[in-house]
């Protein structure tokens, strides 16, 4: 496509299908993440986009198609190699999952005690850096239940990359959070992503803010990608998907209303049961 | 850090449920040091061993010597075959006796040994002969009832 | 009500508890070999038994000297009857050390311990916790749960002990000091009637088996709760409930066994 050829995947999903409770949440997705790039996935509540995550990050398996991380298919690795290869994979969850019996130090230094053997001198210089980048230095001894929203969630940024992994993924990064850290959270995903060689996954559907620093733009609907694009191509579009979503419209191809018989018949038939 | 006020309480909460152990077994139970290799079996016939149960005491002169190990029926004379567990510093004559007794009115039944004046000893295997079953309370309320019973007409 | 839908009713019942007996007993397997590498990183463990076993402490020794001195004053009312009071201490240390030091013990430590730990993993799932270590290639089985079920396991005999010791003392108190008892008759009578083998490593027996099933239930039930705060707070009551029915029903089996001398 319209994409620049020159950046190989970092992450390949080809015609992937998914289904929770009988009920499908994708078929015939296909989309690729460039090595270095912050690519956006844009979509309803519903779009299965934080289910998308899992399936990159392994947690869920694909009933058909693959997922394909820095050239190993995720979803049938064995357990072992799947650990090994999340080493490598940050993610910052919505809800931030600070261990809340761990103060803010201990929480950023988790990964590393966990997963390496590195003296103790080492690990508080790694933290405070990773605090640092943060901006929450300051904050190192307090506890997960003492930090607002905006806090939270940047101490489990610097959590996700502690280990420096080849890639993070955001689930809904922006919800929830006012103006002001809102913008400290976008402006970081992007500094982050370049200072540190990274490649960012970032799942959300607040437009505006992620048209700012993605690079490429997917958008999901009904189980596959109804647009895709840089940012500029996606306000330029006329497809009325596409439209809709990026202009905030109720009302279009994605309808106002859940399916339902249409209303009078409803009406009429209230005291059948 | 407060990881050294842990693990010191959680030390003491181990040293105190250790040590409730101990009292319970030192304090409590006695410790019985009844071993198979510390011991001796011998046997002795009863008529009646009354409720006498495994794991009773075995004393002489009101002092513990041994228990009881088991008791079973003898096919031929139908008669209480008991098996003492004796303790190995203590040795008996042949010629011992061995008496089935209650402590208190109410209390456990235990065997009480009065020792002989024979030379020869009793060793593992060995048979205690002369015995003087458990009494009964219910037998003797009885054989005093009849014995009254027979007696009063002739009295009044 | 309709007898055929009370009787299907019944019957969806017995299928969920089977299945959820099923989930438990698959979570134990699971959990098994989790168990050796969180007993590697013993300050895990040490950590837990601070948390459940020093901190139902207290509760254990005021409830065990309570029992004990309440055991004093109704067996003593009843024992005098027969002028057999001199049997006091071995009522008591027979009462304690065979039934109530392990079942009270156990029931206790399910109503404090053992429904925080299924809150605690509960709310560790609601919030994303334990998804969180799984994405950063660490299992929650043994860095979590493993630690927890063993400072349970751990704690149960330790606290049921003293559960025993104290209300003995609590006894002997009330016995000597108010009831006017003799103290070497309480002891002795004691020493003469309570065996080691059986009795007190019988009771130990039972609450190292309680503390077994106390632990994996509360653990399992934390795993297993739906994430959300009311299914945090159903799994914390399945906890108490199942703990308790669990623990009364084994010692009837045990005692059963006990007693038979198997």
């Amino acid at each position: 496509m319209d994409r620049p050829k020159s950046a190989e995947p970092l992450v390949t999903v080809r015609d992937l299908a998914f289904a929770r409770d009988s009920r499908a949440i994708f078929q015939d997705l296909n989309l690729t993440v460039a090595r270095g790039s912050v690519t956006a996935i844009i979509g309803g509540s519903g779009t299965g986009k934080t289910t998308l995550l899992s399936l990159i990050g392994g947690r869920l398996a694909p009933a058909r198609g693959t997922v394909e991380v820095a050239g190993e298919v995720v979803g049938g690795l064995p357990r072992k190699q799947l650990f090994a290869l999340r080493k490598r994979m940050g993610m910052l969850f919505q809800s931030s999952a600070l261990l809340t019996d761990l103060d803010v130090f201990e929480n950023v230094a988790f990964p590393m005690r966990e997963h390496t053997r590195l003296p103790e001198a080492l690990i508080h210089h790694l933290v405070l850096m990773k605090l640092e980048m943060v901006g929450l230095r300051g904050a190192r001894d307090l506890f997960p239940a003492e930090l607002s929203g905006g806090m939270s969630r940047r101490v489990a940024l610097a959590r996700a990359i502690a280990l420096d992994p080849m890639m993070v993924m955001y689930d809904e990064p922006f919800a929830g959070l006012d103006p002001i850290s809102m913008g400290v959270v976008v402006k970081l995903i992007r500094e982050l992503n370049d200072a540190l060689d990274m490649t960012s996954i970032v799942v959300t559907h607040d437009v505006a803010e992620t048209c700012t620093i993605a690079d490429y733009v997917y958008l999901l609907g009904s189980g596959r990608v109804i647009a895709e694009g840089t940012p500029a191509d996606m306000k330029k579009t006329d497809a009325p998907e596409v439209r809709q979503f990026m202009g905030g419209l109720p009302d279009g191809p994605v309808a106002f209303h859940y399916p339902a018989q249409p209303y009078l018949d409803d009406l009429m038939t209230a005291n059948r049961s | 850090m407060q990881a050294r006020g842990v693990e010191f309480s959680v030390g003491l909460f181990v040293v105190a449920g250790l040590l409730a152990l101990a009292m319970l077994a030192l304090k409590v139970g006695n410790i019985h040091v009844l071993n198979s290799g510390e011991t001796y079996a011998v046997t002795a016939d009863f008529n009646d061993v009354g409720s006498l149960k495994p794991k009773a005491p075995v004393t002489v002169a009101g002092v513990r010597v041994g228990q009881v190990a088991r008791i079973t029926v003898d096919p031929v004379t139908y008669q209480a075959v008991v098996t003492l567990d004796i303790l190995k510093k203590y040795r008996f004559p042949v010629d011992s006796s061995a008496s089935i007794q209650t402590a208190g009115l109410l209390g456990e039944q235990y065997v009480s040994l009065s020792p002989g004046g024979s030379q020869r000893y009793l060793g593992n295997g060995g048979k205690i002969r002369i015995t003087q079953s458990a009494i009964i309370l219910e037998k003797i309320i009885s054989q005093l009832l009849y014995s009254k019973a027979g007696q009063s007409p002739g009295h009044s | 009500m309709n007898p055929v839908a009370w009787i299907s009713g019944l019957g969806r019942r017995v299928i969920a508890g089977i299945g959820r007996l099923g989930r438990a007993t698959l979570f134990l397997a699971r959990l098994m070999p989790a168990l050796g590498a969180a007993l590697a990183r013993g300050r895990l463990v040490v950590q837990q038994i601070y948390m459940t076993g020093v901190l139902t402490l207290v509760i254990v020794v005021v409830s065990g000297a309570f029992v004990g001195m309440i055991l004093a004053l109704q067996g003593y009312n009843t024992l005098v009857r027969y002028d057999a009071q001199s049997s006091l201490g071995l009522l008591v240390a027979l009462s304690l050390t065979r039934e109530l030091g392990p079942v009270l013990t156990a029931l206790l430590f399910a109503g404090r311990a053992g429904s925080a730990l299924t809150a605690e993993i509960g709310l560790m799932k609601a919030t994303e916790q334990l998804d969180g270590m799984e994405m950063m290639a660490v299992d929650p089985l043994p860095r979590v749960v493993a630690p927890r079920f063993w400072a349970g396991w751990i704690a149960v005999p330790l606290l049921a002990m003293i559960f025993s010791a104290v209300g003995i003392i609590g006894a002997y108190l009330v016995a000597v000091g108010d009831l006017g008892l003799d103290g070497g008759v309480f002891w002795s009578q004691m020493q003469s009637g309570v065996s080691v083998s059986n009795d007190i490593m019988g009771g130990l027996v039972k609450s190292v088996v309680f503390g077994f099933v106390v632990s994996w239930i509360a653990v399992f039930e934390g795993y297993d709760a739906k994430p959300t705060s009311e299914g945090v707070s159903r799994a914390t009551t399945r906890t108490v409930v199942s703990s308790s029915l669990a623990i009364l029903g084994l010692d009837f089996i045990m005692t059963a066994f006990m007693l038979r001398g198997l």
